[in-house]
């Protein structure tokens, strides 16, 4: 279980340009929860995510993960149990180095990176596999440099490396976001299978409403750093793209947008 | 003939740094001006360290982790102090210019008449009459060499992954699990090494340390890495290693030639950055024109 617990967070403390992101805020997330957050911009989803994996410190509050406060954690030891893919599908890989070597540094997670050979061949029929489960024919450029691959093809990989190693929680920051809708589609549904397979708990914030409505077994929608719609289980799955658009539009003509 | 025995001389024993240089440039992507404090550095210790009478090979060794840990000073004011990577150097660099005068005792340490890797009684009786002219280049070759194929095995490492990572995506790195300073700080370590290494070879074949022999260190070793990895990479097949050697002999060939026609020994260091700034210059035009035809 995953525990954010009056969390407080100002932007420019102290200043006249001081801005309040979270006041208070908590949030509980359960074992095996899919959460789907959405919200407009600057409401805090983003944030939420930087917190819980120590990108950003927070002013106040607590953050325990399986009963175990993490507050202080630095970043580099909380990715132990975290697997985290970016909205930038170049965040999730190395792009001068070659499909076959990035599996293999996503393979060695967790374990010592010490003078032993980077990439273990008797394992390539095993990335193989890996890769040909995207079915995007990636498995037959196992010698190509990353960086000439495409956004999808990338994020794709990074999805793939994120959650090759044994994980607690998947965190996914508007992963389809820079994608085209076709190519965003692909990875959803390759996102939905790896997380039942793996029993993932994930936490995805995402600007697609019918990706939020139709993945995951909870919503929340954020909005001046709360959450406004906080719905799981048979209510969630009751729940249409109309319904949270409603309540979106709301929250933004309230903002004045 | 002569010159060029002194031009694979020159260019194999600023290989060595060059190697080093291309570890932070290339793959850790940090302008790391220390280079300029501990090649001298690993001179200024090679020089007090013959007149002591400690073996000349066990010396490469402790020039090398010398070198390693100015390296890891550098890294740790980067990364622990969070002071820019440009500006971490050159707070190293200076720092080292007083602390190898206090190593060396002086500002010109001549060493000459000792015994050194490239000239002692061993050698004297097993190299042949005929080989002795290229006594020197063939060492230089070999310590290159090792120096060349050890990096190579590093990076291939799991280590050595993490390094090329880090370089170009530290997010990566951090994802991983792995703390992306201490990563950096090994990179730079290795880099510093090597420059010290170099320092070490250069002072054994010269006989002398000279206070001054570092100034420009970094220049010559970002030349020799962009001439080789520019020039060099073309041909698929060579290693960036190996590159960067062959780049740094090039680059030695074109000073020489400069001062070949008639430009005055102390006009060294004009050349040397003239030289740089039309390498750069140059390099990068071709790859405008590459971008346009794209």
């Amino acid at each position: 279980m995953l525990e954010l617990n009056y969390i407080n967070k100002f932007y420019n403390a102290g200043t006249v340009n001081e801005m309040c992101l979270f006041d208070d805020f908590s949030l509980q997330i359960q074992s095996g929860e899919f959460v789907s957050v959405v919200g407009s911009n600057g409401s805090g989803k983003t944030s939420m995510l930087n917190i819980i994996c120590g990108s950003i410190p927070i002013d106040s509050g607590a953050i325990v993960i399986n009963g175990k406060n993490i507050t202080n954690m630095p970043e580099y030891l909380r990715q132990r149990r975290i697997g985290r893919v970016y909205q930038n599908p170049a965040m999730g890989t190395c792009p001068s180095m070659t499909i076959l070597e990035n599996m293999a540094l996503a393979d060695n997670k967790g374990k010592p990176f010490n003078f032993r050979r980077g990439t273990n061949r008797q394992r390539t029929s095993f990335y193989r596999e890996q890769l040909q489960m995207l079915g995007l024919g990636l498995e037959d450029k196992m010698e190509v440099k990353v960086g000439v691959l495409s956004g999808g093809q990338r994020q794709a990989m990074a999805l793939l490396m994120s959650t090759m190693t044994p994980i607690e929680f998947l965190i996914l920051d508007e992963h389809t976001a820079a994608l085209d809708p076709k190519t965003a589609d692909i990875i959803m549904e390759l996102t939905g299978r790896v997380v039942r397979e793996k029993k993932l708990t994930t936490i995805m914030v995402t600007h697609n409403l019918r990706f939020a409505v139709e993945y995951g077994n909870r919503l929340v929608m954020m909005h001046q750093g709360q959450a406004v719609i906080d719905k799981a289980g048979a209510e969630k799955a009751e729940l249409k793209v109309e319904d949270i658009l409603e309540q979106f539009n709301a929250i933004s003509i309230e903002c004045g947008n | 003939m002569s010159i060029i025995i002194g031009v694979l001389e020159e260019g194999l024993i600023y290989a060595i740094m060059s190697l080093g240089v291309y570890i932070t440039y290339k793959i850790l992507d940090f302008p790391d001006l220390s280079v300029d404090g501990t090649f001298p550095m690993g001179a200024a210790l090679t020089a007090a360290l013959i007149l002591k009478g400690l073996p000349p090979v066990l010396i490469l060794l402790i020039a090398f982790l010398a070198g390693a840990l100015a390296g890891i000073i550098t890294g740790l004011i980067h990364v622990k102090l969070k002071v820019r990577d440009l500006l971490s150097g050159i707070i190293m660099m200076t720092a080292l210019y007083s602390i190898n005068l206090r190593i060396a005792g002086k500002a010109n340490l001549p060493i000459f008449s000792k015994e050194t890797i490239f000239d002692n009684t061993w050698l004297n009786e097993i190299v042949p009459e005929t080989l002795v002219p290229y006594q020197v280049v063939i060492i230089l070759l070999v310590i290159v060499v090792i120096c060349k194929v050890l990096l190579d095995w590093y990076l291939q490492t799991r280590s050595g992954y993490l390094l090329r990572a880090v370089g170009d995506n530290d997010v990566l790195v951090t994802s991983l699990a792995k703390d992306k300073g201490v990563v950096k700080i090994v990179g730079l370590a290795i880099a510093n090494g090597f420059a010290a290494l170099a320092g070490c070879v250069y002072c054994q074949q010269k006989s002398f340390f000279e206070i001054s022999i570092g100034t420009g260190t970094m220049v010559i070793g970002l030349a020799s890495v962009i001439i080789g990895t520019k020039v060099f990479n073309r041909f698929g097949f060579l290693k960036a290693t190996t590159a960067v050697i062959l780049g740094s002999i090039v680059y030695k060939a074109c000073v020489s030639i400069a001062i070949a026609m008639g430009m005055e020994p102390s006009d060294l260091k004009l050349i040397t950055s003239i030289l740089f700034l039309l390498i750069l210059v140059f390099s990068n035009q071709k790859e405008k024109k590459v971008k346009a035809h794209a």
